[in-house]
């Protein structure tokens, strides 16, 4: 299970960013969104998707065993356990163990919100 | 807080750099929307009538409105307004990529900026911070380059809206751009921003703005996405974007070549939509939002030239840059889109100048002596990029152009004006209106000039039959009610053009967001026609009237017939053009003369216009009843 990233079908347009903090906070800010995207811009004029890959680089980064892992594979950030250190947004390898302001880190869970909206392909659901 | 909006304006005042920040008031923002809506409304309430401009009174507006920053279809648009030095009359023009909303994500639906700076300087928005800052090390740059540099130096998020040489120097038909290559293209805004000294305005914004139903929004605008991803008009957007329609204008003979001599360019295959994708294409690129991803972000080198990017050819530059210049290859095409990009002209009135020039050169009005030494010949990249280096930077007969058309043909004499291709100074889109007459009365009848977004015909003109005078003039009024209306919401029209999200589609977003349960398609269209008439109004109050004095092409769209392609033949006369303004203004419930009545005035509650127009004598007064309702809906066929 995963999000399989085709970068070339990207268009920039962000809706994926959209949709995720509309479904994840209730709110319409993406910035605070759980996926990024890359351009760029003049040249070579390219976009590239990052998501998480659930490669578990947070958790092995974490002191405070505040991230575990599900049974489907996925990682999540249990608030009553993290310390705020950052240790785990400094580890992502892509940069989607994500910080608003000063609170606790937050990561994608795979609700597939964002790759049921995007129709470029540029990310999709692998299960 | 206002649902639906950032919930503030600012006023800057360039001179003494006084910055305020006004809560928006919500019977302001219901009442006008935002967008286009807030910008005549402004306009009309502050600059005076007699205002240079290209002068510190005049001002330029910035307006993201209600449902840019939303999740709607789609809701990416930013609409940049003021007295546009073209036509001395409302100007406003709508960008698409991500600047719109960015402005709401920092929490502004409005920026009006007053006077003129000492020195340049670009605005600096962040959240809460707003200032004004030096510009030196920007200014002169070409867009795309100093964009970058911008970039570079405040971070790759926040967004830019910037100007080129050409709004630096005032060349009147100046860009603003955005994203490497979004334009708010028409009416000469980056003149103004220009003359003002602001070389760009940077934003970031990190709030949340204030949604009356995200769940609801969310699940609304996720229903439509998967209904139109399988639109049978999807795929062909998605892939060539506007670029296909060179082949369909000219198959369906209005496709301007040669400085609109006629409507069928035959050599148009190597500039269609097919080799822009198949030699050109580095990546799709769309707009905040938008799943439709029109925009073609293409890579050219040509030799002897640098190696450039360029979001590109649109249909419109590929006419205008186009065919319409004489230009037959796709990468040549794409490099003047870049010259028109970087030095920051309107590649759609910047191509209409150069081929109006290379048609003088033609006929001998002009000569090599005056362009330093080079000739300005159809269809060659060198003469239109070394004419382009000429406009904006106002060297020699340069000057003349850079102040449009209007006046180039002016300073040429002889018979110029004949050809200079425009109305009301505005150089015309790429549709040819000869083969579409009511494509033609659109554009005599634009608040702006002759520009193509207000009503689009040509697929009903072919519909009630294509050489047709009557009968068309209600529905001009119609689409002038429905299709401004998008720039007023500040989202795109393709939705409701191309694959069938229904206007009614887009109220129901509005009362999303805002919580505006009862709001109406009627309202918003009672709304068009307010801004329409303001807009009129405000056009004779500073220019004289009668109104139908205005209202005409150059001669050449009723003294010349079609010479080849499938319009060949077609002619319209001054008689047929008189038919259709009378129709016209019959149905907009205005005057003979073409000026606003008192009665449509009044149903429109503008009472203090009323006022105004009467106090100079050009109130119109009805002897037939007011059409109460003005326009005839009609639902025009996708391409």
């Amino acid at each position: 299970m995963r999000i399989k990233v085709n970068a070339k079908a990207c268009t920039g347009c962000r809706l994926c960013r959209q949709v995720c903090t509309m479904e994840k906070f209730g709110e319409v800010n993406p910035k605070k969104a759980r996926l990024r995207i890359e351009a760029a811009f003049p040249e070579p004029g390219t976009y590239r998707p990052r998501v998480c890959t659930q490669c578990g680089a947070c958790a092995r980064a974490c002191p405070s065993e505040a991230i575990i892992r599900d049974d489907r594979g996925v990682y999540h950030v249990d608030p009553e356990r993290c310390t705020l250190c950052g240790a785990c947004v400094e580890a992502c390898p892509l940069g989607v163990m994500m910080r608003w302001e000063d609170g606790v880190p937050y990561k994608c869970d795979y609700c597939w919100r964002c790759t049921d909206t995007c129709n470029t392909g540029a990310i999709t659901r692998v299960d | 807080m206002i649902f639906g909006f950032g919930g503030n304006s600012i006023r800057i005042n360039l001179k003494t750099q006084d910055i305020q920040r006004i809560p928006l008031e919500n019977r302001f923002a219901r009442e006008w929307l935002g967008g286009r809506g807030f910008i005549s409304k402004i306009l009309y309430d502050e600059v005076p009538r007699e205002a240079d401009p290209l002068g510190p009174e005049n001002k330029l507006i910035v307006t993201p409105g209600v449902l840019s920053g939303h999740l709607a279809p789609t809701g990416s648009k930013c609409c940049f307004g003021a007295i546009s030095p073209l036509s001395n009359g409302h100007g406003d023009s709508t960008v698409g990529g991500h600047f719109g909303p960015e402005l709401k994500f920092a929490g502004y639906d409005l920026l009006i900026i007053e006077e003129i700076a000492d020195k340049p300087v670009y605005l600096f928005i962040e959240d809460d911070r707003v200032e004004i800052r030096d510009a030196a090390k920007y200014w002169g740059l070409g867009s795309i380059e100093a964009e970058k540099l911008f970039k570079e130096d405040l971070g790759e998020d926040f967004e830019i809206a910037i100007i080129g040489p050409a709004g630096e120097n005032l060349v009147k038909f100046a860009c603003v751009s955005h994203d490497y290559g979004r334009q708010a293209g028409r009416c000469g805004i980056g003149a103004v921003m220009g003359s003002k000294r602001v070389k760009a305005i940077a934003v970031r914004g990190t709030r949340s703005l204030p949604t009356y139903d995200v769940k609801g929004t969310l699940d609304f605008t996720s229903a439509i996405i998967k209904r139109t991803a399988v639109h049978p008009n999807m795929a062909p957007w998605q892939k060539y974007g506007t670029a296909m329609f060179v082949g369909w204008a000219n198959e369906h003979g209005v496709y301007p070549t040669h400085n609109f001599q006629t409507t069928f360019f035959d050599r148009y295959a190597g500039i269609d939509g097919q080799p822009l994708v198949d030699k050109l294409l580095v990546s799709n690129k769309a707009c905040f939002g938008c799943w439709m991803n029109c925009g073609k972000y293409s890579k050219v080198q040509l030799p002897g030239k640098p190696v450039v990017f360029v979001e590109g050819p649109e249909y419109e530059t590929g006419a205008l840059c186009g065919g319409n210049c004489g230009f037959d290859r796709i990468e040549d095409v794409a490099y003047n889109n870049w010259v028109c990009d970087n030095t920051g002209i309107d590649s759609m009135s910047g191509g209409g100048i150069v081929a109006f020039g290379m048609e003088c050169y033609e006929k001998g009005l002009i000569t090599r002596e005056q362009l330093e030494g080079h000739e300005l010949r159809w269809g060659n990249v060198d003469d239109f990029e070394h004419f382009v280096d000429m406009i904006i930077y106002r060297r020699g007969i340069g000057d003349w152009f850079a102040d449009g058309v209007v006046t180039a043909a002016s300073r040429i004499g002889q018979g110029a004006e004949h050809f200079a291709v425009q109305v009301k100074g505005q150089g015309m889109s790429g549709y040819d209106g000869r083969g579409a007459p009511a494509m033609l009365l659109s554009y005599m009848t634009a608040d702006i000039g002759a520009h193509h977004n207000r009503a689009w015909t040509i697929t009903m003109d072919e519909d009630l039959g294509k050489n047709v005078i009557r009968g068309k003039a209600k529905v001009v009024v119609y689409l002038q009610h429905i299709r401004p209306f998008f720039d007023t919401a500040s989202c795109c029209r393709l939705f409701w053009g191309e694959v069938d999200v229904t206007a009614e589609e887009h109220i129901d977003a509005i009362r999303l967001v805002t919580g505006w349960s009862d709001y109406t398609l009627d309202e918003a269209m009672r709304l068009s026609d307010r801004i329409w008439n303001l807009n009129r109004a405000h056009y004779l109050e500073r220019n004289g009237g009668p109104g139908r004095k205005f209202d005409y092409p150059n001669a050449r769209f009723y003294e010349e017939s079609i010479p080849t392609g499938p319009s060949k033949g077609s002619k319209l006369s001054l008689d047929d053009l008189n038919i259709m303004l009378d129709e016209y203004y019959e149905a907009r419930g205005w005057g003979k003369n073409g000026n606003p009545s008192r009665e449509v005035l009044a149903d429109l509650d503008l009472h203090d216009v009323i006022a105004n127009l009467d106090k100079i004598g050009m109130l119109a007064e009805l002897t037939t009843p007011l059409p109460q309702v003005r326009g005839e809906r009609y639902k025009p066929k996708a391409f």
